[in-house]
């Protein structure tokens, strides 16, 4: 029998050893498949087991983590100690919905699961000892009082701030209202859901911000000065003649009318049809440069694009001509009216964060720099991992360009449009704009403006303000909370 | 050094190493270091002292591996599932305890000669039948997610079928014994007893739905009927006869068509109808859930496994996720916490197990010992792979203990008791070689 008996053990090995091949199988080769899968628990719960990094604004924490002991072993939930005030930049990360803003997109650095060999040597001490992996902390740019008088100035109304140094691309100020709680997030949603504003859905989720799009009104007339500067078919003394209305397709297109009926300027100088922000002007530059070479000096402000920063890129909108709802990019001219897209009309739709990068470009001599909002990753011992440093974007008009359009703006400010936007012993520089909705008598408005000491050195900080179903213009809702936003920015000292 | 000072040394090794995994699941529970963590281990760390002086009064020149093996395996069943639940845990003990009672009764009561066992062959025969039987009688047995495994008495569980095993090993030897000659020359009149066992067996699945059990039991008798007649022509037959019965039973019971189902597409991309709540979900959602749920917590364990009470079982709220985890799904639970390369360890324990074994099979000198021998260790072979390969997705899950590991009482007595059986073996071969 005892042939038999040895046959019946390599039975019996074989069959043991398949089960090692197969919990192989699992353990190596279908595990990153199955770590990816929707309904993996597991995998969700292990992620409390991290310590996960901290974010922070010079010194004041904005995501912290609360120890709570489950099952005899400690997981970390997320806590803000700012609330609703960086809500949208920082994002939430919970068990019960998706992340987003810089916890979701920075995920890999706040989990330590990235692969730097620092990070990976900590790790692997980290388990040996039996202590929670421990994330990487986070160091933003963000100017904290700024960014309360900005969320505190958009109160009720719905809309966006966005404020960077056009020197560097550091963001001080990205507000997006109405706000949302995000410690709320995880066990009750219902109050964000009844969250209240004066548009209609609030939308408080959305970061408005980078990713709300808004036609961009007359502040796209920054953009069309600066193409007809560049194609040197115009200067700043081009004279134009103003009807009170120019002719597109047979039809007038009025200027901008109040109880008077339409403002009508004459024989007007370029530079003063900024400052009055004269359609009629606008629309004849736009006819004469076509409505590409427009969009082409759009695109070098970075139109076209989602606007640059860490956040995940489904929370930033490119801005340009949308058609039915997708961008639009045209390949002909004809297919747009160059007319109203050279003052912010047609099917043109901005993020706010795009349209601080061109009056921060304009400010900062024609130069765009990209916005970042992470200064600094640093490690759990204090080791930096990464340190951002400004990056330009590349020239979006030429120097010369840049000081011309800036004295223009400098006269919106002065005697023009946007003079509730004036801060006395400051340089302020602006562009207003009110652009019609399709309800009537609700205009989206707008103030993007660039400041700085008035000593004649460069501008320290670039401001864009939009707000939703204004009944007035920008110059007098938008531009005094681009005002506040600037002077506690100037005054911070945060920024050198 | 003589076997029992051999195995005495190997149980100071085991104790060594159960005293490092419980005492990373007592911290990992306590969070601090404590000697009080080594409590758990001194009592049974003590009820092995007593095992090892009852071998050594029984059967002094018995294989010094088998108990050491035994004592590993149920550390690192006590230790998962000490660090599931520790109310769990301490019962284990308990059960192990009984499971050491019931070795040396065992011993001590058959010292002199074990295979008077082999007169009453057909009382454990129509035994075996009897008790696999038993769960399916009205109002004594209770059904567990539809199979009928257990009986109860008042307030207490037993599962018959662990000791089934152990008697259809039993007579198994004694009637291959006998009728092994016959069998050879393979007449048809001497058949009559097998195909009633095949019967049996696939009276066991309809009556009481429990298919590893059927499985395991055929295979026990599949793997003896060879080494009694030396015949793959019978062993093809009777898996023939098996998978023809399973196959008709596949049509005709529905539980056997979910478990089929759940084994080839436990995931699905559409929602599918879900029987358990009556609405459409994904089956992962639904069925496949808990076989699912298991397979990611395998998988998380990786390489090096996330180390003791440092796994995941619970949400975040402390619920399981895994139901039937100290049970039938305890493998994951190591698979997560040690890795590949303890779960690979603990499987390798389990074939030198079988090895030696095998091994008493090998040496013994009469066809009752040696079927005894082999039929028991294959059994606990074919147990494990029963069980694991369900979990595993080799084969459907059908739900079986894990010998040693899993929490159970029925289980770890039945266990013990086949230590104490190829210990037994052992003694009376090497008492007749001589050799130690």
């Amino acid at each position: 029998m005892n042939r038999q008996i040895i046959r019946l053990s390599t039975v019996a090995m074989v069959l043991l050893t398949v089960l090692i091949a197969a919990t192989t199988y699992w353990q190596t080769w279908a595990r990153p498949a199955l770590a990816e899968r929707q309904d993996n628990a597991i995998q969700r719960v292990a992620q409390f087991s991290i310590q996960r990094g901290k974010i922070a604004t010079s010194g004041r924490l904005l995501a912290a983590n609360r120890k709570k002991i489950v099952d005899g072993r400690p997981l970390f939930f997320r806590r803000y100690p700012q609330g609703a005030l960086t809500a949208h930049v920082v994002g939430y990360s919970t068990a019960s919905r998706a992340r987003t803003g810089l916890e979701s997109s920075l995920n890999d650095f706040l989990t330590a699961s990235n692969s730097r060999l620092s990070t990976i040597v900590d790790n692997s001490l980290n388990q040996f000892r039996g202590k929670p992996i421990k994330g990487n902390n986070v160091e933003l740019t963000i100017d904290l009082a700024a960014q309360k008088v900005a969320l505190d100035a958009l109160g009720t109304q719905c809309g966006a701030v966005a404020a960077f140094d056009p020197r560097t691309g550091a963001v001080r100020v990205l507000a997006s209202a109405p706000s949302f709680n995000p410690n709320a997030v995880e066990n009750n949603f219902g109050s964000i859901s009844r969250i209240k504003a004066d548009c209609v859905p609030a939308s408080p989720l959305v970061n408005r911000a980078t990713a709300g799009l808004y036609p961009p009104g007359s502040t796209f007339k920054v953009v069309t000065t600066a193409a007809a500067l560049e194609s040197k078919k115009f200067t700043p003394d081009s004279l134009f003649t103003d009807p009170g209305y120019c002719i597109e397709y047979g039809k007038q297109v009025h200027n901008f009318a109040d109880q008077n009926g339409p403002e009508v300027f004459g024989r007007i100088a370029l530079k003063d049809a900024l400052v009055h922000s004269v359609n009629s002007v606008f629309c004849n530059i736009g006819k004469a440069l076509g409505a590409r070479a427009i969009l082409a000096q759009a695109k070098r402000f970075g139109f076209y694009a989602p606007p640059p920063l860490e956040t995940p890129v489904g929370e930033r909108t490119p801005s340009g001509l949308y058609s039915h709802r997708k961008l639009y990019d045209p390949r002909i001219d004809s297919n747009v009216d160059p007319g109203r897209l050279a003052f912010g009309q047609e099917r043109m739709l901005v993020t706010p964060l795009q349209m601080v990068m061109v009056a921060g470009a304009i400010g900062n001599g024609g130069v765009l720099m990209q916005p970042y909002v992470v200064s600094r990753i640093v490690a759990p011992g204090g080791g930096t991992i990464q340190q951002t440093t400004p990056t330009s974007l590349g020239r979006a008009v030429s120097k010369n360009s840049a000081t011309q359009i800036s004295e223009m703006m400098l006269g919106v400010v002065q005697r023009g449009t946007g003079t509730a936007a004036a801060i006395p012993g400051y340089t302020v520089a602006g562009k207003t704009g009110t652009a019609e909705t399709s309800v009537t008598g609700r205009n989206t408005t707008w103030f993007i403006c660039f400041a700085g000491p008035n000593d004649g050195s460069p501008p320290t900080i670039a401001v864009a303000v939009v707000l939703e179903g204004q009944t007035r213009t920008g110059g007098v809702t938008a531009a005094p909370i681009a005002r506040q936003v600037m002077q506690a920015l100037l005054t911070s000292a945060s920024n050198p | 050094m003589s076997s029992r000072n051999r195995e005495l040394a190997n149980l100071v090794l085991v104790a060594i190493l159960g005293t490092a995994a419980f005492g990373s699941a007592w911290i990992g529970r306590h969070n601090t270091v404590s000697p009080r963590a080594l409590v758990g281990v001194a009592i049974v760390a003590g009820i092995y002292v007593v095992a090892h002086l009852v071998t050594r009064f029984a059967v002094p020149l018995a294989d010094p591996t088998l108990l050491p093996l035994a004592a590993l395996l149920t550390a690192v069943g006590l230790t998962v599932n000490y660090r599931l639940d520790p109310a769990d845990g301490r019962r284990q003990a308990t059960w192990v305890a009984l499971g050491v009672l019931a070795y040396a009764v065992i011993l001590v009561a058959l010292r002199f000669d074990y295979r008077i066992l082999e007169r009453y062959k057909y009382l454990f025969g129509v035994s075996a039948i009897v008790l696999l039987l038993l769960p399916s009688v009205p109002h004594l047995g209770t059904r567990v997610n539809g199979v009928r495994l257990w009986i109860r008495v008042g307030s207490y569980q037993f599962q018959p079928g662990e000791i089934a095993k152990i008697f259809l090993v039993l007579f198994l030897a004694g009637y291959l014994r006998d009728k092994r000659e016959a069998l050879a020359q393979g007449r048809l009149k001497d058949f009559g007893p097998l195909l009633a066992i095949w019967g049996a067996a696939m009276l066991v699945i309809v009556e009481t739905n429990d298919l590893g059990s059927a499985l395991l039991n055929f295979g026990i008798f599949l793997g003896m009927l060879y080494v009694a007649t030396g015949r793959v022509s019978y062993v093809f037959a009777g898996l023939t006869l098996f998978l023809g019965g399973a196959a008709v039973l596949y049509t005709a019971l529905a539980r056997v068509q979910e478990r089929v189902t759940i084994w080839l597409h436990p995931w699905t991309d559409v929602k599918v109808f879900c029987p358990v709540n009556g609405t459409f979900d994904y089956r992962q959602n639904c069925q496949s859930y808990q076989l699912v749920k298991s397979f990611y917590s395998i998988a998380h364990g990786g390489f090096g496994g996330t180390g003791i009470s440092r796994g995941t079982f619970t949400t975040v709220d402390g619920i399981q996720l895994i139901p039937a985890l100290n049970t039938d799904f305890i493998y994951s639970a190591i698979a997560q916490e040690l890795g590949l390369i303890g779960a690979s360890a603990v499987l390798l324990v389990f074939m030198v197990f079988v090895a030696r074994g095998m091994r008493i099979a090998l040496i013994s000198q009469d066809g009752f010992s040696k079927l005894l021998a082999a039929g028991l260790t294959f059994g606990l072979a074919l147990q494990t792979f029963i069980i694991l390969g369900g979990v595993l997705r080799v084969m459907p899950l059908t739900g079986i203990t894990m010998p040693f590991v899993s929490y159970g009482g029925s289980s770890i007595l039945a266990n013990f008791a086949v230590v104490a059986l190829l210990l037994l073996v052992s003694q009376r071969a090497h008492a007749a070689t001589g050799e130690r």
